[in-house]
């Protein structure tokens, strides 16, 4: 089982940044949506699923959003890398 | 309050259900048993030597994440805040991916390569230096063990209020459950049980939610009450814009990005079998942690229509369950919250005893002799857990004021000692041990410090400018002193 030269580091980099994007992205979400609608009157609020708008959507869809969102990055992006180092490396690191 | 007999139709679920996780511990110890040499036994027994698929990896780090306070003390202050509160408890919903995202396969691949067992293992390989170790061995063990002991009595204290029977009775219960399984299960029990124990909370918690919205006469109707209590219950920012926008965003790092400095649930980011393991995970985990944190919060918000004269948060949910559920519902009910409370005390355990165990006896008195007899260890790894367990279960009997002290600082402490020394090792070659040093203890002071003071940042948390603090320091201290060896960079950066 060789690894070497495979960029498997580079590979697990760039998933997590990928997911460092993908936390910036629900961040967006998650403020946006509630700050967006929820910052007028609650009177003239409106009702989604008996929820105020915005609760509805940053907290509800947010939460939705995001696992599918995961689900489809992990599929699209993230690679299967062995964990395992090599063992000439293995001897090399002691 | 009540009788005896409904109090035994409460108690008989729960009674049950201890003693089935019970019975996984035992199973568990076999595996145990099976190692051969000391550092196979090290590796099962305080990290199920890395087996863990991506459903229990999944459940093991958001049951070690959600304790008593996603389940009592959340919903309590969301019963008064109403859903601003549960905006903010939503900033929790990508813990497991962020974790896994981000410390990600890296951290996995290197721990294998230098044979991490511990957090602090890593921080040793990485840093090669002493005073981290020492630092962050006695950071752990000091903030854990408060932690612990806050959860224990918080447990007691619901189980109390539920059955009606005494603090003790409770505390005895499952205090003495977690302490034995985990000792004598190890690693691989603490996520098996924390596995079972997932799956009881999601149901426990959908039953009281049910309950509290069929009371309320469903959320349409709910809403209205709560307007008519307080319009500002159903915007973002609270009664009295308690929860305003510095406050709310602080918490973006305290349980936002910052967990990335949590020994206890970086720990599992170790002890997973595959990259399809991890994959698995990041997807069932922010589905479950959403889940829950969803549900528990919106428990509590909804609760105030249905009974909205409680005058201690604390006590809506416990208030909530004994008002609208069957005792034997209520008693499977219980098991929720005693699950989410079991769950992050096991972790909490393994992890103060691998720290007393392999980071500081192992090491430094045994000076890593790899023919110390595994029999021999696990007898003394057992008996770390358990001597450890049984302080804190004590300590729970008549608490301590400074560990209850301590405790308040556990969280972000943790966070301001682990986090920089962490991320930074994993991410940047540069990062050296002046810079972990001076960052863990600048870390921690400061955020004592701001604490204590209760230096005003613009309305945030002492976390913030903590962890900005922290930052700077590792990176002057990095600059200051000696530039990573060429052998931890083959081993930390090399295919």
């Amino acid at each position: 089982m060789s690894s070497k030269g495979t960029g498997n580091i580079r590979q697990a980099n760039r998933e997590a940044i990928i997911s460092l994007v993908l936390y910036g992205l629900f961040f967006l979400w998650w403020y946006f949506s509630a700050y967006g609608p929820g910052d007028s009157d609650p009177k003239s609020y409106t009702f989604v699923c008996g929820f105020p708008s915005w609760f509805f959507y940053s907290c509800i869809v947010g939460y939705i959003g995001v696992s599918v969102l995961v689900w489809v990055v992990v599929r699209l992006f993230f690679r299967d890398i062995p964990l395992d180092g090599t063992e000439d490396r293995k001897e090399a690191a002691k | 309050m009540t009788t005896p007999s409904v109090n035994l139709s409460m108690i008989a679920p729960l009674a049950l259900y201890l003693v089935a996780v019970m019975g996984i511990a035992i199973w568990a110890n076999r595996s145990a048993a099976k190692a051969t040499t000391a550092k196979g036994f090290v590796e099962e027994y305080f990290l199920g030597s890395r087996s863990m698929g991506g459903f229990v990896l999944a459940m093991a780090i958001i049951t070690t994440y959600t304790s008593a306070s996603s389940f009592i003390g959340g919903p309590g202050v969301a019963y008064k805040m109403g859903l601003g509160w549960i905006l903010l408890a939503m900033i929790q919903v990508p813990t497991a991916f962020l974790t896994l995202g981000v410390l990600g396969k890296r951290f996995a691949i290197v721990s294998r390569r230098v044979g991490a067992v511990t957090v602090t293992d890593f921080l040793r390989a990485r840093y090669k230096n002493d005073i981290v170790v020492v630092a962050a061995s006695t950071a752990l063990i000091v903030f854990l063990m408060a932690s612990m002991l806050a959860q224990f009595i918080g447990g007691a204290r619901l189980f109390q209020t539920i059955t009606g029977y005494p603090y003790t009775v409770g505390l005895v219960l499952f205090g003495l459950t977690v302490v034995i399984y985990t000792s004598v299960g190890g690693f691989r029990a603490v996520v098996l049980t924390d596995t079972v124990q997932g799956i009881m909370m999601i149901l426990a918690s959908m039953a009281i939610l049910f309950a509290v919205v069929h009371a309320g006469g469903g959320v349409a109707n709910i809403m209205k009450t709560l307007q008519g209590i307080d319009p500002a219950l159903i915007t973002p920012y609270g009664p009295k814009n308690f929860i305003a926008k510095p406050f709310i965003l602080s918490f973006w790092v305290l349980v936002g990005f910052a967990i990335l400095g949590l020994p206890q649930t970086t720990h599992k980011c170790m002890g997973y079998r595959d990259s399809k393991s991890m994959h698995d995970a990041m997807i069932i985990g922010t589905i479950t942690v959403g889940f829950l944190m969803l549900v528990m919060h919106l428990v509590g918000t909804l609760g105030r229509a249905v009974i909205p004269d409680i005058a201690v948060g604390d006590m809506a949910v416990p208030t909530l369950t004994m008002k609208l559920m069957s005792p034997f519902l209520a008693g499977i009910f219980i098991a929720g919250p005693l699950a989410a409370i079991m769950s992050t005390v096991d972790s909490m355990l393994i992890l103060s005893s691998a720290a007393i165990v392999k980071d500081l006896y192992l090491h430094y008195v045994r000076k890593d002799d790899e023919s110390t007899s595994p029999s021999t260890l696990s007898r003394m790894s057992l008996i770390t857990t358990a001597v450890i367990g049984v302080i804190v279960f004590v300590a729970a009997m008549n608490p301590p004021s400074l560990l209850v002290w301590i405790n308040l600082f556990a969280f972000g402490g943790l966070e301001a000692v682990f986090l920089w020394p962490t991320v930074l090792g994993l991410y940047w070659k540069r990062a050296n041990a002046t810079g972990a040093v001076l960052s863990m203890f600048v870390g921690c002071g400061c955020f004592f410090l701001f604490s204590i003071l209760k230096i005003p940042f613009f309305g945030m948390h002492a976390i913030v400018p903590t962890i900005a603090i922290a930052f700077v320091a590792f990176v002057l201290g990095t600059f200051f002193g000696k530039p990573t060896d060429e052998k931890t960079l083959r081993t930390f950066w090399d295919d």
